[in-house]
């Protein structure tokens, strides 16, 4: 059997195609969609379907799971608002927690991890001195010793909540200060929308833009499918006739209508998202990122690794608390 | 890759090996197990890079859910890597129950849970418990139920180090026992296949009846354990405590109080069996 | 110690699971999904927080028959101010 990740994206697009699976087929589809961060999706999709009562266990599990990480960004994007209350900046939730908080549909049984979080530049140090003052800690011992975040980044070093565990980006834009194109991140807090638990999320067009500057610019392609799944989910939510020409004239304010031009037709490649016909233009190395997302074996193992140096950006490990038992567990386990 | 794949209690595993010698070893040792078709976790025991595949062995563990700074071991030990590869997976994955990290055994429906540090002695005391006249239900985790309370077996392989070699080399047929590997990073290891009734009632929970905290090295005593530390203890011998969220809570609550706690001092096997066997008559 | 002018709001009652065991009780927050096990007097103020939010004298109030001790207004007003940092109680502006 010659498996890859067109196994997940087939079921993501159709779910009923499960009906034919085998069990090589299932048991090839659940370590590709762990290894995707895409089980409790999957989970999702599957809902009111039919499945082997093993499988059944298998997405309940994962449903159990995207509660879990659901609750927990929730309340860690809470106690950032109890902890920021005071400082002059709109607070912008970003990414999961965001779809989350907003009730978007790409939240649903998506994975969470870090809280990620834009205020203005000039409210940086008052948003450091005040989640230092709440409980949050530098991740590394002295942050500043390369000045390197101050310098070029677009978030401050990470920080990590000293009783919850949880790690917090505090970014002032979008993309590094050290990319070509410079978002307009003053136009993008402006235009953010206030929910009923007293944060904001960005305004439907910048909330894409930013998914997709992530899926290319700051994210490693490593996530792909999980990230251009969102942008399935976020396109399919909006789509209207006058939000398509805003989000082209929006995307092309912040130097990022590459990205999201490209983000769009490969929604529209791999989960077959409705775009307008006019951004259905052919390029030739939209294959190549199809080959890339798909990058899986039946094992689940990562593939093709010449590809994988190509779109190698960068990598980082999403801590969380049960971790941290299960690696004293490990160190028991192989120490004794 | 070599494929083989297990149930254990209610988890079924795959695992996948580039080399032969590990996979004939599982099998070989788990052969009185179910083998099923679908599987909840797929381990994979890999070489870490191409030419360590021949020279120098090393076995990477790797699977559905990994630890980022798991250091791989000798292919020597690969059945050590297998073990840890399939705690990992069961620690980080495994949400139908609430887990803890436990020995239990089992007579009359009734289950005796045994937690505690490293060294506390309960995997051994397990292991010796259901050579006689026990039954075996597991040396590494519990799995409570989360509706009706009760313990589900996980009867893997018993993983026996050092001294408990020959302690239950003394009892247990040869046939039994898998390959010696010394030197591992925690000592001397031994794998002993569960006794054939542990592994043939797998399916079959138990009530807990009785909670103990062994200690060994400290003179032969008996402590009650309030049911708030007890609580407190469990959470930190679950790994899934926290993700399971109110079921979790529930579970752990009616398991504190329903369950009779002592911690036990010890200094050899046969005042720990002494022990037990009084707490067990007097407490269930 | 400040004068008490502080108001605080409890956790709606759906939102706490409240399981006394011994000397000490466990607190399930459902919307935190975290549990604290908490002593005296944590169980009696949040019994005696209403819906409403509550001035800080007033649960000193409704506490100090329950608590005959010296500093209890002390007592009360750190266990709330930690159970504002776990979110179990909110500080609301007067």
């Amino acid at each position: 059997m010659n498996v890859d990740g067109m196994i997940l994206i087939g079921l993501l697009r159709c779910p009923e195609t499960t009906a034919s699976y085998d069990a090589d087929a299932w048991n090839a589809l659940v370590s590709i969609a762990r290894a995707e961060q895409l089980l409790g999706t999957v989970a999702r999709r599957l809902n009111g379907i039919a499945v082997p009562p093993e499988i059944a266990g298998i997405l309940n599990e994962a449903r159990i799971n995207a509660g879990y990480q659901r609750r927990a960004a929730l309340w860690e994007a809470d106690c950032a608002r109890r902890a920021l209350a005071d400082i002059e900046s709109t607070v912008v939730l970003m990414k999961g927690t965001a779809y989350a908080a907003a009730g978007l549909k790409a939240s649903e049984g998506r994975h969470i991890g870090d809280l990620d979080i834009m205020v203005a530049r000039d409210a940086l140090s008052a948003t450091e001195k005040a989640l230092l003052a709440a409980g949050w800690e530098w991740v590394k011992p002295d942050p500043y010793d390369d000045a390197y975040y101050r310098d070029h980044m677009h978030e401050l070093p990470p920080l990590i909540h000293k009783d919850r565990d949880r790690m917090i980006d505090v970014h002032h834009n979008i993309l590094p200060l050290t990319a070509k194109p410079k978002p307009d991140a003053v136009s993008m807090m402006a235009k953010a929308v206030l929910l009923d638990n007293g944060l904001y999320v960005f305004a439907h067009a910048d909330m894409v833009i930013h998914s997709a500057a992530h899926l290319f610019a700051d994210g490693e392609l490593d996530g792909g499918l999980r990230n251009l799944w969102d942008i399935h989910c976020l396109l399919d939510e909006f789509s209207a006739d006058d939000f398509w020409s805003e989000l082209q004239l929006r995307a092309t304010h912040h130097g990022l209508w590459p990205a999201v031009h490209l983000a769009a037709r490969l929604a529209h490649l791999v989960y077959g998202t409705e775009i307008p016909r006019g951004w259905r233009t052919k390029h030739w190395q939209d294959r190549f990122y199809l080959k890339r997302f798909t990058a899986r074996d039946a094992w689940g193992r990562g593939t093709r690794p010449f590809l994988r140096l190509l779109f190698y950006v960068r990598s980082h490990w999403l801590r969380m608390p049960p971790l941290m038992l299960a690696r004293h567990l490990w160190k028991k386990w192989r120490m004794g | 890759m070599h494929e083989f794949r297990v149930q254990v209690g209610p988890a079924r595993f795959r695992i996948g090996s580039v080399w032969e010698g590990p996979i004939r070893a599982l099998a070989e040792l788990y052969r009185d197990y179910p083998t099923p078709t679908i599987t909840d976790y797929t381990v994979r025991l890999e070489s870490v890079s191409f030419l360590r595949r021949y020279i120098r062995p090393s076995v990477a563990i790797n699977g559905d859910f990994m630890l980022p700074d798991a250091a791989p071991l000798p292919l020597a030990f690969a059945l050590l890597a297998g073990e840890m590869a399939m705690n990992v997976q069961m620690a980080l994955g495994w949400r139908r129950h609430l887990l803890l990290h436990a020995s239990a055994v089992e007579k009359d429906g009734k289950a005796l849970i045994m937690t505690g540090e490293s060294g506390s002695g309960k995997s051994t005391l397990s292991a010796m418990l259901g050579h006689m006249g026990w039954r075996f239900m597991g040396d590494e985790f519990v799995l409570l139920d989360l509706v009706t309370g009760e313990a589900m077996p996980f009867p893997r392989l018993i993983s026996l180090k050092n001294e408990a070699i020959d302690e239950m080399q003394t009892q247990v047929a040869a046939d039994r026992f898998g390959p010696l590997m010394r030197g591992t990073p925690k000592g001397d290891i031994r794998h002993l296949v569960p006794p054939r009734d542990a592994v043939q009632s797998m399916g079959v929970p138990a009530r807990p009846a009785l909670l103990l905290f062994p200690s060994f090295g400290f003179d032969a005593a008996v402590r009650p354990v309030a049911p708030s530390e007890v609580f407190a203890r469990l959470t930190q011998a679950s790994t899934n405590y926290v993700a399971l969220g109110e079921s979790g809570f529930r579970a752990l609550t009616g398991f504190v109080k329903a369950v009779p706690a002592r911690a036990i001092d010890y200094r050899n096997g046969d005042e720990a069996l002494m022990l037990v066997n009084q707490l067990w008559d007097a407490l269930t | 110690m400040p004068a008490l002018p502080i108001i605080y709001l409890r956790a709606e009652n759906a939102q706490l699971i409240t399981e006394p065991l011994d000397a000490l009780t466990v607190i399930y927050h459902r919307r935190s999904g975290t549990t604290h096990i908490v002593a005296e007097p944590v169980p009696q103020i949040l019994a005696c927080m209403g819906t409403a939010p509550m001035a800080a004298a007033d649960i000193v109030r409704c506490l100090a028959a329950l608590f005959d001790v010296d500093d209890v207004e002390a007592i009360i007003f750190a266990r709330l101010e930690e159970m504002a940092e776990l979110g179990i109680v909110e500080r609301v502006r007067a």
